[in-house]
């Protein structure tokens, strides 16, 4: 009674066509029956993919800028910002002749995301100063070594002829 | 002579197959209609639509183990699907699946045999049938498959009495055992369930508890008894538990519609002015038709109701389902002799 939440229970007698229950049953028939004809909730996977929005956290890319040379630096403040530590990278310094490979003098050699740490929160994204790591809305599919989670540059780094758009979310970096 | 064996041998074979069809079918029947009855698709991959589901399922059967329990008594539990089967199909021996058909100058009859105790056969097998249930959960040695069986058993043995007794009244009208004399009673429309809907309703409440379907299916019981009586059952052995419940429940529609709701009898079939084989052909088309929409009815009421509590069932069936039986067999007593009379 002090939490005032208990419910009367009524234990009335039932009466007699509630207790042939023959209405009733015919009453859920009806219900299901109807079912029939309803919109189905189910979504058929492979040829069919629910819609995400534009701003989904998945996969993540490092991109390149117009000129088609690469975005990061290596400052490591994404792994800094990483609250899963799944990020870790090694900078080297741009050689003669590389200008058109590396946006700046320092770039990242190696650049790993271990794909079973990532959390998917954006942080990343968030803290980079140099708009290079985006999160797109490609999946990461699943794979039977855990070694294939670990993504390395072949798989991260925007391809040149393959530009992904995250002018989406950029929008929301300016807000 | 040996055409007559000739014909009868091939009626077999025909009901023996379709039964087999039918069953195979209700199994993706089933599903398909939980799927739809649940806002779902069912399944959609083995095939255009899934039609090929079936014989997937009973590929996966095949190729399972074949799994005996240690502590199971190994005769009985390979015997028990066997029993299970066989009364299931032995039933079809006797429904009239059509009229006559002529050929050759011949006419033979769309049925095995025209048994004069029609339905004492049948009430003779179906209470066999229980032997499969309860021997495959003894033989088990597991408690689950224990409960089941022995639930599945008193359930049967209640339901039978009501059963039994809600025929009588049918064959106090026909005065008949036979189920063809049945049949050929409600010729023209003359349907037994216009005349004892009581009865009909007793009969189907009681087809259901007998075939072990839901809202009765609590020698199955798969949320409490993770299966009953086929708990320890694996491979074709299971496969054969479960194909028996769907030939179960196809002839339980067919015993429906042949007591019931005319059989091979349509509304005006003698109005159309068929031919005699025609007509035949025909009546056979639509006493499948009734009974595809009985097992329809059959996952229908399944995917609407719930499972009774053990003691609700035992209430219905003793306390209800039998006093009604014997109110209708009075009833049904009283005004023959009141026309008799008058």
């Amino acid at each position: 009674m002090l939490s005032n939440r208990s419910i009367k229970v009524s234990n009335k007698k039932m009466t007699f066509w509630e207790r042939i229950y023959l209405p009733a049953i015919i009453g859920g028939m009806f219900v299901t029956f109807k079912h029939i004809f309803k919109k189905k909730a189910t979504i058929k996977y492979p040829e069919q993919k629910r819609p995400v929005s534009d701003v989904y956290r998945g996969k993540h890319i490092l991109k390149r800028d117009e000129n088609g040379a690469e975005r990061c630096t290596a400052c490591g403040l994404c792994a800094v910002a990483c609250p899963a530590e799944a990020i870790s990278m090694i900078a080297s310094e741009r050689k003669m002749g590389e200008e058109n490979l590396y946006r700046e003098e320092k770039y990242a050699s190696v650049y790993e995301i271990n794909m079973l740490r990532c959390i998917f929160c954006g942080l990343c994204e968030e803290a980079c100063p140099k708009e290079a790591i985006f999160l797109t809305t490609e999946l990461v599919p699943p794979f039977l070594e855990r070694q294939d989670f670990i993504y390395g540059k072949d798989r991260l780094v925007e391809q040149v002829d393959k530009r992904v758009d995250v002018s989406k979310r950029k929008l929301k970096h300016t807000v | 002579m040996s055409t007559l064996i000739i014909i009868k041998i091939i009626i077999i074979l025909v009901i023996f197959a379709i039964t087999l069809f039918i069953a195979m079918y209700s199994t993706y029947a089933e599903r398909k209609i939980a799927a739809v009855m649940q806002d779902r698709i069912g399944p959609n991959r083995a095939g255009p639509w899934g039609i090929l589901q079936p014989l997937a399922d009973g590929g996966k059967m095949f190729f399972k183990e074949d799994f005996i329990p240690a502590f199971a008594n190994k005769k009985l539990f390979i015997i028990a699907p066997g029993i299970a089967m066989f009364t299931a199909l032995m039933t079809s021996a006797i429904i009239p699946w059509g009229g006559s058909i002529t050929i050759w100058g011949q006419t033979f009859d769309l049925q095995v045999a025209d048994v004069d105790i029609g339905i004492l056969y049948i009430l003779g097998v179906v209470s066999i049938g229980v032997y499969g249930i309860m021997i495959g959960g003894w033989a088990s040695n597991n408690k689950y498959s224990l409960f089941g069986a022995v639930r599945s058993s008193s359930q049967m043995i209640s339901y039978e009495l009501a059963m039994g007794l809600s025929i009588l009244a049918v064959i106090m009208t026909t005065g008949s055992l036979s189920l063809k004399d049945i049949v050929e009673a409600q010729d023209g429309g003359k349907w037994n369930v216009f005349y004892q809907p009581l009865a009909c309703l007793l009969f189907i409440v009681c087809a259901f508890a007998e075939c072990n379907r839901a809202p009765f299916d609590l020698a199955e019981c798969e949320s409490e008894l993770i299966g009953g009586y086929h708990t320890e059952y694996g491979s074709m052995k299971l496969g054969f538990f479960l194909f028996a419940e769907y030939i179960n429940m196809f002839i339980s529609s067919a015993i429906i519609s042949t007591l019931f709701f005319g059989g091979y009898n349509f509304p005006f079939m003698h109005d159309l002015g068929l031919s005699s084989n025609a007509l035949t052909i025909v009546g056979t088309l639509v006493f499948f038709a009734k009974i595809c929409f009985f097992i329809f009815f059959f996952m229908w009421v399944r995917w609407t109701l719930p499972r009774f509590r053990y003691d609700q069932l035992m209430h219905l069936g003793w306390k209800t389902l039998i006093p009604l039986a014997v109110f209708n067999l009075m009833l049904t007593g009283g005004i023959m002799l009141l026309r008799d009379l008058f």
